[in-house]
């Protein structure tokens, strides 16, 4: 049956399975919104801001596993994108942007509304389409969303010209995507396999160091099981909080340059680490040549230019966590050489918990200004530990990553490779739609959440139930700690003294907003503003003096520790 | 190290400008790239040279592979090769010197493709040494223009 474009676009989604799209129209999407009219469903969110649309497809994606869509107009449309698009790239997302294009004839002519949106963001996306012809559409639609979610996930822009949009073409999907280029290897070498568990047997001192790899490939129970199997430390990267529960006595905590002293001493001190679907970022490494001094490095990792990036590898696999895992647990459970080993490692374990009971993360709340630490162990506990988390950027997503214990993936959603701020909170919208029973929450800092306050419109329009808890200390805490440590507290445009109220501003959006200026009256606030329905604001004015420590000052190695 | 890369690569829009991009945002050094259709029309290949330590390569040929419309990619290291190039030179050719021009096209094996008044152009194909020497031998004489398109490289045997 000939349809156009526009028409196709809809049907491929449905036919795909999408079930909402986050957008914003303009003119040359047009088309498709008039086919989004008459369609039943795909369901369509109008956001506030491109940035915002991107932010919220990335946290549905985060939360649920699945792909995120989003759809935005030409020009100014598809460039506003683009923050979004870095920041799933940056951590791996599988996110899907389609752009409206001016008509094909009139590319590379100025064109009103016109960028080269396929060159913009050719570096931030796993791949990107300018779409030709109408005939191509639907394959590209689908080959899309092939790519975002398989191997190494990530996000794909896919560009469409007006007049691709209005040409009628058949509809034809193809049932299955073939690229000759591109073949993601899942599983892992069962001889690099083997070695790599003859590797770990000889430690003495082991430590696991997983990252968002883990959660992105689901194999949390595979990480878990074999680290049970062996008695074995985790420790995890900002982006892997929740890859292994918190509370597991075998866990270690974040490492890196806001890591726990446990974490940061034990992979210092290890002999042997399996590195699983984490890269060796800089913010996790400290002084690259002083990393891991004593230790023999096996590296999982389904992408191999992640694999000797940054430090040299002894035992590299490529392949699928999941399945690379299950390899291992299946060479080591109910062996008695694992039984031996735990038992010869359990004087190291017994060092980590020393650290842990000397160096614990901590802070003094005392009868003064409130302390941002509290008011997200407050959070904690009133969760119970329930609620999916979003944070913002700066001292907020730290403390957020320090005081909150994760024991579930796909519960901490977080910019960890960019550090977008304004991520948190229409993430937490795009989470919400995802989870709609679960209670989810943008742990946030005064300076970014006014980066996409916008979106609380989006949320109060959709009755989309997100609870905003802002740590207003007044400042660009984190940029203002680096002033404070760096550069003799010459706090140079850190503050922020025209803040606006956050209270009444949640109600001009509609929403609802609740504030706490005294310690005493934390739990009592966040209660009512958790129990509330719809979007809530919740304004904690936090002490602003307070720092995020242990740190580890950038270019230093990780035990060089500033400790509180 | 120097490293010599074939590339085939699908022969569609803007598979250049993501190859030269990755080496551009990722900090990879270019010498010289060449491009053109295979006996595939739907292939291109390109070949790269380029430099850096193992640890580089390494990271250039698997951010390589990683490119979605990137088919195949062959390091010629250590395998045995015929390379060539191909170059244009414009020379200072008066009565003093178009003996010796003419000369040094015989003993190279190159070609006077254009004359004029005082000057002639010189085409001139080779491996990677042959060329430097030629291009030496006739610095001297004056050199006005070179143009080089850059080696390009298959394996030796079947
Ligand atoms: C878009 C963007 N611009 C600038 C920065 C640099 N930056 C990192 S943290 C930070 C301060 C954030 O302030 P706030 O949201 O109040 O968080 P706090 O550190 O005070 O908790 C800034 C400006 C960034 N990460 N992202
Ligand atoms: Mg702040």
């Amino acid at each position: 049956m000939q349809m156009t474009g526009a028409e196709i676009f809809v049907r491929a989604l449905a036919d795909l399975g999408v079930d909402i799209v986050f957008g914003y129209p303009g003119g040359a999407v047009l088309n498709i919104y008039d086919a989004l009219f008459k369609n039943t469903k795909v369901r369509h969110l109008l956001c506030r801001h491109e940035q915002g649309a991107v932010h919220m497809a990335d946290g549905y994606a985060r939360a649920s596993g699945k792909t995120g869509v989003c759809l935005v107009t030409s020009g100014p449309g598809a460039t506003n994108t683009v923050t979004g698009l870095a920041t799933a790239y940056m951590d791996s997302i599988p996110v899907v942007v389609f752009t409206g294009q001016v008509p094909t004839l009139l590319i590379g002519n100025d064109a009103f509304q016109e960028a080269d949106i396929v060159g913009i963001s050719r570096p931030c996306t796993k791949h990107n389409y300018l779409v030709k012809e109408t005939k191509d559409l639907a394959r590209i639609v689908r080959e899309a969303f092939y790519i975002a979610s398989t191997g190494r996930p990530g996000p794909v822009l896919v560009d469409m010209p007006k007049d691709v949009l209005t040409t009628p073409a058949e509809y034809d999907l193809p049932k299955e995507v073939s690229l000759r280029g591109y073949h993601p290897n899942y599983e892992g070498h069962p001889r690099q396999v083997e070695s790599a568990v003859r590797m770990l047997l000889t430690a003495e001192r082991p430590v696991v160091y997983a990252g968002g790899g883990v959660i992105l490939s689901n194999a949390s129970p595979e990480l878990a099981e074999l680290a049970r199997q062996l008695s074995l430390p985790v420790t995890t990267t900002l982006m892997g909080m929740g890859a292994f529960p918190g509370s597991d006595p075998l866990c270690l905590g974040m490492l890196g340059m806001h890591g726990t002293y446990t974490a940061n001493m034990a992979i210092s001190h290890a002999d042997v680490i399996l590195a699983v679907g984490a890269r060796f970022d800089d913010r996790v490494t400290g002084k690259i040549d002083e990393f891991a001094p004593h230790a023999r490095i096996i590296h999982v990792d389904i992408d191999p230019t992640s694999i000797q990036k940054n430090v040299p590898v002894d035992i590299p696999i490529v392949g699928d966590l999941k399945d690379v895992l299950r390899k291992m647990i299946r060479l080591v459970k109910g062996k008695k050489e694992a039984a031996a080993f735990r038992e010869k490692t359990s004087a190291w374990r017994g060092q980590t918990a020393a650290w842990a009971k000397t160096h614990p993360l901590t802070y003094k709340q005392g009868k003064g200004k409130i302390k941002p630490q509290y008011v997200v162990e407050q959070i904690y506990r009133i969760t119970k530990g329930n609620a999916i988390i979003t944070t913002e950027v700066g001292q907020n997503q730290m403390w957020a990553a320090q005081f909150y214990t994760y024991d579930r993936p796909r519960t901490f959603l977080s910019s960890g490779g960019l550090g977008t701020m304004g991520y948190g909170l229409p993430a937490a919208i795009g989470a919400q739609v995802a989870m709609p029973e679960r209670l989810v929450i943008d742990i946030a800092g005064d300076g970014s959440i006014q980066m996409n306050i916008q979106e609380m419109a989006t949320a109060v329009q959709y009755r989309i139930p997100v609870k905003v808890v802002i740590l207003n200390n007044g400042a660009l805490g984190m940029v203002r700690q680096w002033q404070e440590l760096f550069f003799q507290g010459k706090y140079s445009q850190t503050c922020l003294p025209q803040i606006p109220d956050f209270v009444r501003l949640a109600e001009a959006y509609g929403a609802k907003g609740f504030r706490a200026t005294r310690h005493a009256e934390v739990p009592d606030v966040l209660r009512k503003g958790f129990a509330a329905e719809g979007p809530v604001l919740i304004d904690v004015v936090v002490d602003p003096g307070e720092m995020v420590y242990p740190m580890v000052p950038a270019g230093a190695p990780l035990t060089k520790m500033l400790l509180v | 190290m120097r490293h010599t890369i074939a590339v085939l690569v699908e022969n569609e829009f803007g598979v250049l400008s993501r190859v030269a991009g990755l080496f551009s945002g990722r900090g990879f050094n270019i010498e010289s790239l060449c491009v053109a259709e295979t006996t595939d029309p739907k292939v291109s290949r390109m070949t790269i040279v380029t430099s850096g330590n193992d640890q580089i390569i390494e990271q250039i040929l698997k951010q390589l592979n990683k490119l979605v419309p990137v088919l195949k990619v062959i390091d010629f290291t250590g395998t045995e090769t015929v390379d060539r190039e191909l170059v244009l030179v414009k020379v200072n050719a008066d009565n003093g010197n178009k003996a010796e021009v003419l000369r040094l096209v015989d003993i190279f094996r190159a070609k006077i493709v254009d004359v004029a008044p005082r000057c002639y152009t010189i085409e001139m194909t080779g491996g990677e040494g042959k060329v430097s020497a030629f291009l030496q031998m006739l610095r001297p004489i004056g050199i006005k223009e070179v143009v080089r398109t850059g080696k390009i490289a298959i394996s030796r045997g079947a």
